[in-house]
């Protein structure tokens, strides 16, 4: 029985000597092999006598077992070492940048008008779009500036040559966004003639205008958000209303004055000029002038075959590159027309 | 409109301080633009006489002067002003005086003398720019006065930005009497009484065109001294108003222009001769101008004329020849009404515009025209003298403003606030608009001096106006709610313009305009759109393509040492099309174009530095659209590389092209190396695919692997789009994985391995069927393309 103790102990001694998985396997064979000294122990039974052989045999397998569990043990800790080792010789420098593609951006008047759609459909308006080279009539006419009228002076044109050389009649570059609340007027009205009544008119119309001007604060291609909101119930407090909850959604904060002016524009009557302060930042309780509004004229409403009487609307003009400077800070219109990565990479 | 705020009380005096009254009149609509203080903060610093000039013993350009200020005792004062003399009255600011810039007198010792206090140049008082000398005072300036109340140095100046409905306010008279309207502060008036007529010389006046000149009146005034000086509070005035003092007789038109908004005119009455007339201009006819342009008029143009030859474009500016000289002793004084209509536009058309234009192509309240000519030539006689000869008037059918009826109900359905009709008849009072009324009705006719009056809603502004925009409630709005429509098989342009930056490209906004040479060199367009009058040359014409913008941006960002550049933009291109809608001969589409230059992918650590190249952006132009399969095809653009260059097709129709810039181009805009581009039909990007499930099969997919030779020029898709429509339906994908040419393959030729999937959703595929395809494939491929299989 000492000499079971001693081999197991032996057996124990000579696992934990090795390092290698195959060396381990070897040594295994001594004991445990055809003709290791367990093995050789339990082919002896045979020749033990009856009585003996029962508590001989436990004996023997009980030293077989602790043999296995220190091969076993041994196993496990050679194969978690060599895991280790190979974790350890694996790692990296986590801290070197990612690999990849890089990341672009939109432009930061793009997001402002994402912001403006995304507000506006919230509360049900949809989007419009329109012609950039417009007809006169759509700029001017349709919304009650007629030819010679003096708030034609307060808009630089931009005009086209025909293709003899002329000054191309009838058509110009939009001044504003307005022509496309004349022309959703139009083909809302068709669209829904014959019935009682027509469903209201919420759109706001995004797009790029042209104006004769250009310095520090004028550039000769800007951006406006023309808004519309015609129906049998519709005033100026709603049109306010909606306003004041636009601008504090905008920049998401109360910590904004907004008032309204009196001013003028042909196609909107009474009108207004909305300017707002904030409470705090650099631009702290200075009036800045955003918008233009009004009550759509009956004279505009009457151009697209609106009942004038029954009918009233609101009609607004956001500059929305005003409104991302504002918002982001920025300090030169100029900047957002020049392509220069190093300005439009922060809006990323 | 420019006013000083001193001249204005004269009229009316509100209880109100600048910056109050400032406010006023911006909340009510006449929006005050600047508010500036005629002169800068100072003070102690008084009216004073120079005594005694002596030489300073110890500086050649300085003098010690005696001067009273007032106090009884003459003070020692050194001054370095060239013009100081004896007897002069000049500003001194006294010891203890702050002078602009934060500049304080005391008491010293200057060169060893000593002085108590300095006189002042225009400058040193920021009043005036004039650094030359002492500011020279009038003889008779009350010494010891402090110079601020003397000069009215505490006035402040008034730039209303005025909008065109809104003439009424283009004289002091018409602001008085909306401030007066707004306070409830009455307003006072210049009295106006005809002045006597004391010499019988009149000149016949009549209408040639009586729309456009419904009234005209004029007088004869001799006698006249016309180097009379312009009087201090006159001039000063008008200075304030932004007006130049020229001489006494044109600045009393000027001032009663300003006071009254009636412009006038003086003619040489010695220039004229015969009839003064209002008539439309002949063809051709031609006039020099106060301001000594020559110009041809149009027909439409209304000239005042003699017997022989025009003499002004009426209402807008005088001409050179009858113009009144230092040496006019004789004038023939306009006053009279132009129409609008006959007036707006045309300086416009000859490049200019003046006072005068200004006002009458907005209304000028022709229910004044005779008291103006009135208050002139009182003016004239008490600074020029001489003799009042008797009015000529010719009259026609005036203006009429048709009444307009205003609805309590309506006041309410516009504004969202109600009021009631006494609150209505209350505003209106103030207003001083004259009605009538018919139960909650009211009907108001418009003086002669709003023209902007002709509908009810012109009215509802003015009562929303006294009433205050911000006494105005601004309730959240009610409105019927109904879902908007949102298209599946649309993909909102945000998205697609995401997705383009989720690539890595930067989103840029370009001018829609361009220079000619882009529109030549990257579209071959010899016709472009072009602009009638640009802001400059390289913003001449419209452009039909988006890429040279982005062309220019590369360059531009490529001076910034940016070495990677990926751009995208989103427009409008504008190309000549007789059938185009909504704007005939304009086809305007949006277009989506990209850029990409510099390394395929950041340079790094771990990067390769492989520059970027066609297939990259053909990548990114596949992901964009997918899962729509696109199809391409060798192209000959003039902005491409024509080896490298495709046109892009969806659904079988072309809509746009990529490719590498052409090398030309590259080194025309100075480029290091070829960037490549794409320009799409924004439609396209935005077209989507409602999903359609189809089975997922159960069994296992079979992959085959063949690899086939064929002739170099070959190009895939054809190849592929053959293999796929040939292939049996168990076929499910072919994908090319492989392209090589060297050794191994014949000069000349390409090896092309494809991985073939194959998979029935039913059932497990027999050896005998995919064989089968396979064959059927090669076949295929054999008999088409020339194709060998690989061993």
């Amino acid at each position: 029985m000492q000499d079971l103790d001693l081999i197991v102990r032996e057996a124990e001694a000579a696992f934990a000597a090795i390092n290698d998985p195959d060396a381990l396997e070897q040594v295994k064979a001594r004991y445990l092999g055809k003709s290791g000294q367990i093995t050789e122990l339990l082919k002896g039974l045979g020749k033990l006598p009856p009585e003996e052989k029962k508590t001989a045999g436990a004996a023997i397998n009980q030293a077989k077992v602790a043999v296995e569990a220190a091969l076993n043990t041994r196993r496990e800790d050679i194969r978690r070492a060599a895991l280790e080792a190979r974790l350890a010789e694996e790692a990296l420098d986590v801290t070197l940048p990612g690999r990849g593609e890089g990341r672009g951006g939109l432009h930061p008047v793009t997001r402002t008008l994402e912001r403006i759609e995304t507000l506006f459909r919230s509360i049900g308006f949809s989007v419009a779009d329109g012609p950039e080279i417009e007809e006169d009539f759509f700029n001017f006419t349709a919304l009650n500036t007629p030819e010679e009228h003096p708030a034609r002076s307060m808009h630089d044109t931009f005009y086209l040559l025909d293709e003899q050389g002329k000054v191309a009649e009838n058509v110009l570059l939009r001044t504003h966004t307005s022509p496309i609340q004349a022309r959703y007027m139009q083909a809302h009205v068709a669209k829904y003639a014959g019935q009682a009544s027509m469903p209201e008119i919420r759109i706001i119309a995004p797009g790029r205008v042209y104006r004769v001007d250009s310095d520090a604060t004028h550039s000769p291609m800007f951006h406006q958000v023309e808004g519309l909101w015609v129906g049998e119930d519709v005033s100026f407090a709603d049109l306010k209303g909606v306003i004041a909850d636009f601008l504090k959604s905008f920049f998401e904060t109360d910590d904004l004055q907004v008032r309204f002016r009196p001013s003028f524009f042909p196609f909107t009557e009474p009108s207004a000029e909305i300017d707002v302060a904030f409470m705090s930042g650099a631009l702290k309780g200075r009036w800045l002038e955003i918008a233009g509004c009004g009550m759509v004229h009956p004279n505009v409403l009457a151009h697209a075959g609106i009942d004038a009487e029954r009918y009233t609307g609101f009609a607004f003009g956001f500059g929305p590159d005003r409104l991302t400077m504002l918002r982001y800070g920025v300090n030169d219109l100029r900047l957002f027309f020049e392509g220069d990565l190093r300005f439009l990479r922060q809006f990323v | 409109m420019k006013f000083s705020e001193s001249w204005l009380r004269t009229f009316v005096n509100p209880a109100l301080s600048s910056a109050e009254l400032s406010h006023l009149l911006t909340m009510a609509g006449l929006e005050v633009e600047e508010l500036d203080p005629v002169a800068p903060a100072f003070d102690q610093v008084v009216v004073a006489q120079v005594l005694e000039v002596v030489k300073h013993p110890d500086a050649d350009r300085l003098n010690v002067c005696q001067v009273d200020i007032g106090s009884g005792t003459p003070q020692q004062i050194v001054c370095g002003a060239p013009n100081v003399a004896p007897g002069l009255k000049v500003p001194c600011a006294l010891p203890g005086a702050k002078l602009p810039g934060d500049f304080k007198i005391k008491v010293a010792k200057v060169r060893g003398i000593e002085s108590s206090g300095m006189l002042c140049s225009a400058k040193e008082l920021g009043i005036a720019e004039d650094a030359s000398g002492l500011l020279v005072l009038p003889a008779d300036a009350p010494v010891g006065n402090s110079i601020r109340s003397y000069l009215d140095l505490d006035d402040q100046l008034y730039t209303l930005k005025l909008t065109p409905n809104r003439a009424d306010c283009l004289s002091l008279t018409g602001i008085a009497r909306e401030v007066a309207a707004l306070t409830g502060t009455p307003a006072t008036y210049p009295a106006i009484q005809s002045a006597p007529v004391s010499a019988g010389a009149s000149r016949a006046v009549l209408l040639e065109a009586s729309l456009a000149c419904p009234r005209y009146c004029g007088r004869v005034i001799s006698g006249v001294n016309a180097k009379a000086a312009t009087p201090d509070w006159m001039r000063r005035r008008l200075e304030r108003s932004g007006l130049r003092s020229i001489s006494a007789l044109v600045d009393v038109t000027n001032y009663v222009l300003l006071e009254l908004g009636q412009p006038l005119h003086a003619f040489d009455n010695a220039k004229l001769n015969g009839t003064v007339r209002a008539r439309m201009a002949g063809a051709g006819e031609q006039l020099k101008l106060l301001n000594e342009q020559s110009v041809i008029l149009a027909e439409d143009v209304l000239v005042i004329a003699d017997d022989s030859q025009a003499l002004a474009m009426a209402g807008i500016m005088g001409g050179e020849a009858s113009s009144v000289t230092l040496e006019t002793t004789e004038i023939f004084l306009e006053s009279a009404f132009f129409a609008p209509k006959a007036i707006a536009g045309r300086a416009r058309r000859y490049n200019f515009s003046s006072d005068s234009s200004h006002r009458f192509e907005r209304g000028v309240d022709f229910g004044n025209t005779l008291n103006a000519l009135e208050r002139a030539t009182a003016l004239v006689l008490e600074i020029c003298g001489g003799q009042a000869g008797p009015v000529t008037e010719a009259l026609a059918q005036l203006p009429e403003h048709q009444p307009v009826r205003l609805r309590t109900a309506r006041v309410k359905k516009v504004l969202g606030v109600a009021f009631s009709a006494d609150e209505i008849a209350a505003l209106l009072d103030r207003l001083a608009l004259p009605f009538s009324r018919e139960g909650e009705d009211f009907i108001i006719t418009p003086p002669s001096y709003r023209f902007d009056i002709e509908i009810e809603e012109d009215l509802i502004e003015e009562v929303a106006r006294l009433h205050g925009y911000d006494n105005i409630p601004a309730p959240a709005p009610v409105g019927k709610l109904a879902m908007l429509p949102q298209g599946e098989d649309q993909r909102p342009l945000f998205r697609v313009r995401q997705q383009m930056a989720d690539r890595g490209f930067q989103e840029v906004v370009n001018f829609a305009f361009v220079q000619e040479a882009w529109e030549q060199d990257f579209a071959a367009n010899t016709n472009p759109i072009r602009l009638a009058n640009p802001i400059a040359s390289q913003l001449a014409v419209m452009r039909s393509s988006l890429i040279g913008g982005l062309v220019e941006n590369l360059a531009t960002n490529l001076k910034r040492k940016q070495s990677r550049v990926r751009l995208f933009e989103q427009g409008r291109c504008f190309l000549r099309d007789a059938g185009a809608a909504p704007v005939p001969g304009y086809y305007q589409p949006w277009r989506l174009a990209a850029l990409a230059y510099g390394t395929a992918q950041p340079e790094g650590w771990g990067t390769d530095g492989r520059k970027v190249d066609y297939f990259d952006l053909k990548g990114d132009l596949e992901a964009l659209l997918a899962p729509a399969q696109l199809s391409f095809a060798r192209l000959h653009h003039p902005a491409l590389h024509p080896g490298r260059s495709a046109s892009v097709s969806l659904d079988g129709q072309v809509i746009g092209y990529i490719g590498e810039l052409h090398p030309e181009w590259v080194q025309k805009y100075d480029l290091p190396s070829a960037p490549v581009l794409f320009e799409i039909e924004l439609e396209a990007a935005s077209r989507a695919r409602l999903p359609a499930y189809v089975e997922v099969s159960k069994f296992q997919p079979v992959i085959r692997d063949l690899a086939i030779v064929v002739d170099q020029q070959l190009p895939l898709q054809d190849l592929l789009a053959g293999m796929k429509k040939g292939a049996q339906s168990l076929v499910q994908d072919i994908q090319l994985f492989d392209v090589y040419q060297g050794k191994g393959v014949p000069e000349g030729k390409k090896s092309l391995a494809f991985r073939i999937v194959m998979q029935d959703t039913q059932r497990t595929l027999l050896d005998a069927e995919i064989d089968a395809a396979l064959a059927q494939i090669t076949a295929y491929l054999e008999q088409n393309f020339a194709a060998q299989l690989r061993a």
